[in-house]
């Protein structure tokens, strides 16, 4: 990958390497921040302006993307103007700073910034106060948000729901992907199966939620029921109730919310399992069927094997998934009847009850839970040889 | 022979079997909201969506006037052969014959009887009131089935369509120009720090956006950005470049090197190789990323609800619905007529372009 080894010596003096690297970081931060200028601009006109709806959608998307192509094809002319040697030492950082920029704006520095938060009180951290200043000040609380995250009654609640969610949520979106994968794959209807299981994929959270209400539905017993679910129970004989609202079985009420994201993500699962099903070489499977395997010994001991790295890659994507839920249980509950979870206390601390410093404690809580994976991940592509 | 054909079949049927069993349980949730979307507020209300399938149900076939035909209510009553008091009425009576009931409407003194019939029927009219209302930014006048008008405020679900794809197109697009620029660099170029900024890429993954949000607020007002588009577009570009970064460079640094190499040496310069030669080339993993963020985007809630909040003005479809769920939550003809409103893009995408959304799929990740 030395493509760019053509532009001659590399001009090796301090002043040069300097200047370059000065250059460079401008390049970095001017796209975005000009880009950000120009669309900021065409914001406030756009807010001030009181033409119809549709003209504002349509200016709107073409100023924004529109903007931003324009200008990487203009800073790109500029440093092509440049001496040979300047657009080598600079025309990467034209292409890449853009998005290590606002990566870094975004992603990176936040954790470093919501850790800082979580040290202080519900105001957070004095807005003009320096470093030693801010430590100083009374709204200073060490670790004490973190102490109050891991030990009151509602956080370890959200915890315990969490937990549940991450279980019973990945482990029946797997199984239900890995059977319909299994069984679409040896049957003639495959197409139209996979695709009826997967749509859900194209809902909302917000979308499911309010399909699923309408399920769950209750009317008191003697009425006629209109949510499919308590018309099935009181046929059935049975008493009709409010099944998320349910407190008395708590925590097991949660699984009626569960069962969304299942409902959601199965579809998710076999796209992947199918995918890695048909990668199976026929032979093998062959080769089972003669020495006398039957279908389950095939599925577990040859399927199950074979598709192992897919199987951890999906389970883990929804067990990340699952760890973040926030829309259902908030549409659904709002958190109430004992359905809290880590994300809608985030939520909930952060900007309802504005408790800045608690509720970056919880959002630095969600990143710790993740590190393992992002660990993983990073010795994945260390292994690969070719970067 | 015989047996092992018949083994073969047994084990299709089970197979057609249990797989129709999970269709059947998957669609039946969304079925449920598009059918009940095109009934009436009253049948929603009344009666659950599936008796729009054919079924067996009492209906009315003819209404007595207690007073007309000189009945009192206060004795026992013979209506068409049947007699019984005011309470047997009111529980209902059944004919001799069978085939018709007798039952007391209303209280004792204004009432009626009605006489009705166990007969097949469906309860399927449909019409797109529901839709009209749920769209229609203003009052929606409202006939009853008694004649009588009710004007019901109307949802506005227009205008929230209009902004999420205000949102939704520019918060696709823009990502994915920064990412594809960025995974080109990745991928062809040579500078300095580039193993390190792509590890950061991949550390950031899996970063849940909940970490960014308080931060970012902060940031947006003092920027005086809140509740505007540009917050959630940036928002949104931030969230979703490292996936589409790292998913263009698995593809762009699979393109054939000799492909480009011939082009630099017939002197074209990067730019001109980026956008000329990687970009069409790249076409497929361009669509599977942006139907990825598309779908996303519109059916984000959380970062819309964080950034978008405060202005009902540039409020989201999830938005909107959520806020419905909120104010008139037992309102279903305006919920499911609504949902399937906020619904019927993605579909469409999901439908139109599913064989790059499972290209995308399969390019495996996980999104913070």
């Amino acid at each position: 990958m030395n493509l760019v080894t053509a532009g001659g010596k590399e001009d090796q003096s301090l002043m040069g390497r300097a200047l370059a690297f000065v250059l460079r970081i401008g390049l970095a931060l001017a796209i975005p921040v000009i880009a950000f200028y120009v669309l900021y601009l065409g914001f406030v006109f756009l807010r001030d302006s009181g033409a119809p709806r549709t003209v504002i959608t349509l200016v709107a998307i073409v100023w924004g993307v529109g903007g931003v192509a324009g200008l990487f094809w203009i800073f790109n002319n500029l440093v092509e103007q440049l001496p040979v040697q300047w657009t080598n030492r600079l025309q990467p950082f034209v292409f890449v700073g853009p998005a290590i920029a606002i990566l870094a704006w975004f992603l990176a520095i936040p954790v470093l910034r919501s850790f800082w938060i979580s040290l202080f009180d519900r105001t957070g951290p004095p807005m003009d106060a320096t470093f030693i200043q801010a430590l100083g000040s009374d709204r200073f609380v060490g670790l004490a948000n973190y102490a109050a995250v891991f030990t009151e009654a509602v956080m370890l609640e959200a915890f315990r729901n969490n937990i549940m969610w991450i279980v019973f949520g990945s482990t029946f979106s797997v199984v239900f992907g890995l059977l319909v994968a299994v069984l679409a794959d040896r049957s003639a209807f495959e197409r139209i199966a996979k695709s009826l299981i997967f749509l859900p994929m194209a809902i909302s959270f917000v979308g499911a939620s309010i399909i699923w209400k309408f399920i769950y539905e209750f009317r008191p017993a003697g009425q006629s029921q209109v949510g499919l679910l308590n018309y099935i129970v009181t046929e059935m004989g049975g008493i009709p109730r409010a099944w998320a609202q349910w407190v008395d079985i708590a925590p097991w009420n949660n699984l009626f919310l569960i069962v969304i994201v299942i409902w959601l993500q199965a579809g998710f699962a076999m796209v992947l399992f199918s995918a890695a099903l048909k990668g199976i070489p026929d032979d093998l499977m062959e080769a089972g069927r003669i020495d006398g395997a039957n279908e389950f010994q095939i599925f577990f001991r040859i399927m199950i094997p074979y598709i192992q790295g897919t199987l951890i890659t999906v389970w883990t994507t929804i067990i990340i998934f699952t760890l973040k839920i926030f829309d259902v249980v908030w549409v659904m509950t709002g958190g109430q009847f004992g359905t809290h979870v880590i994300a809608t206390q985030f939520y909930r601390q952060s900007f309802t009850a504005s408790n800045m410093g608690y509720g970056s404690a919880i959002a630095l809580v969600l990143l710790i839970a993740v590190i393992p994976v992002m660990i993983y991940n990073l010795r994945q592509f260390r292994e690969q040889e070719a970067f | 022979m015989g047996g092992a054909k018949r083994k073969r079949l047994w084990g299709s049927l089970f197979v057609n079997g249990t797989l129709l069993l999970l269709v059947i349980i998957w669609t039946i949730p969304t079925l449920g909201i598009f059918v009940s979307s095109f009934r009436d507020r009253q049948q929603i209300a009344s009666s659950g969506w599936w008796k729009v399938l054919p079924h067996r149900d009492w209906l009315v076939t003819e209404r007595i006037d207690p007073r007309a035909e000189g009945l009192d209510s206060d004795g026992v009553m013979t209506v068409r052969g049947v007699s019984g008091t005011f309470e047997e009425f009111r529980t209902g009576l059944t004919t001799a014959e069978g085939d018709a009931r007798l039952i007391w409407i209303g209280n004792r003194r204004v009432g009626r009887i009605e006489i009705q019939e166990y007969k097949w029927t469906t309860a399927a009219n449909f019409s797109l009131d529901n839709y009209r209302q749920v769209l229609g930014g203003q009052s929606f006048t409202f006939t009853k089935a008694d004649g009588t008008t009710e004007v019901v405020p109307g949802d506005n679900m227009t205008r929230a369509f209009l902004n999420s794809l205000a949102v939704s197109v520019p918060a696709t697009v823009i990502p994915i120009l920064i990412a594809a620029f960025a995974a080109y660099a990745f991928a062809w170029m040579q500078f300095p720090a580039r193993k390190l900024m792509f590890i950061m890429v991949i550390a950031l993954l899996v970063v849940p956006l909940q970490i960014a949000l308080v931060p970012i607020l902060r940031d947006f007002t003092l920027l005086k950005l809140n509740g505007t588009f540009l917050a959630i577009w940036l928002a949104h570009t931030g969230f979703g470049l490292a996936l589409a970064t790292y998913l263009l460079f698995n593809y762009i640094s699979g393109l054939p090197r000799e492909m480009l190499e011939s082009a630099f040496i017939d002197g074209a310069s990067h730019f001109t190789v980026f956008t000329k030669l990687v970009l069409p080339l790249s076409l497929p993993a361009l669509a599977s990323f942006a139907i990825f963020q598309f779908l996303w985007v519109w059916n984000d809630y959380l970062v819309a609800l964080v950034f978008l909040g405060g202005n009902p003005d540039f409020e989201l479809v999830t938005q909107r619905m959520a806020a419905i769920v909120g104010s008139r939550g037992s309102d279903w003809h305006l919920l499911t007529a609504g949902a399937f409103v906020s619904m019927v893009l993605p579909l469409a995408v999901f439908f139109g372009l599913q064989r790059y959304f499972v290209r995308g799929l399969l390019a495996g990740s996980v999104k913070g």
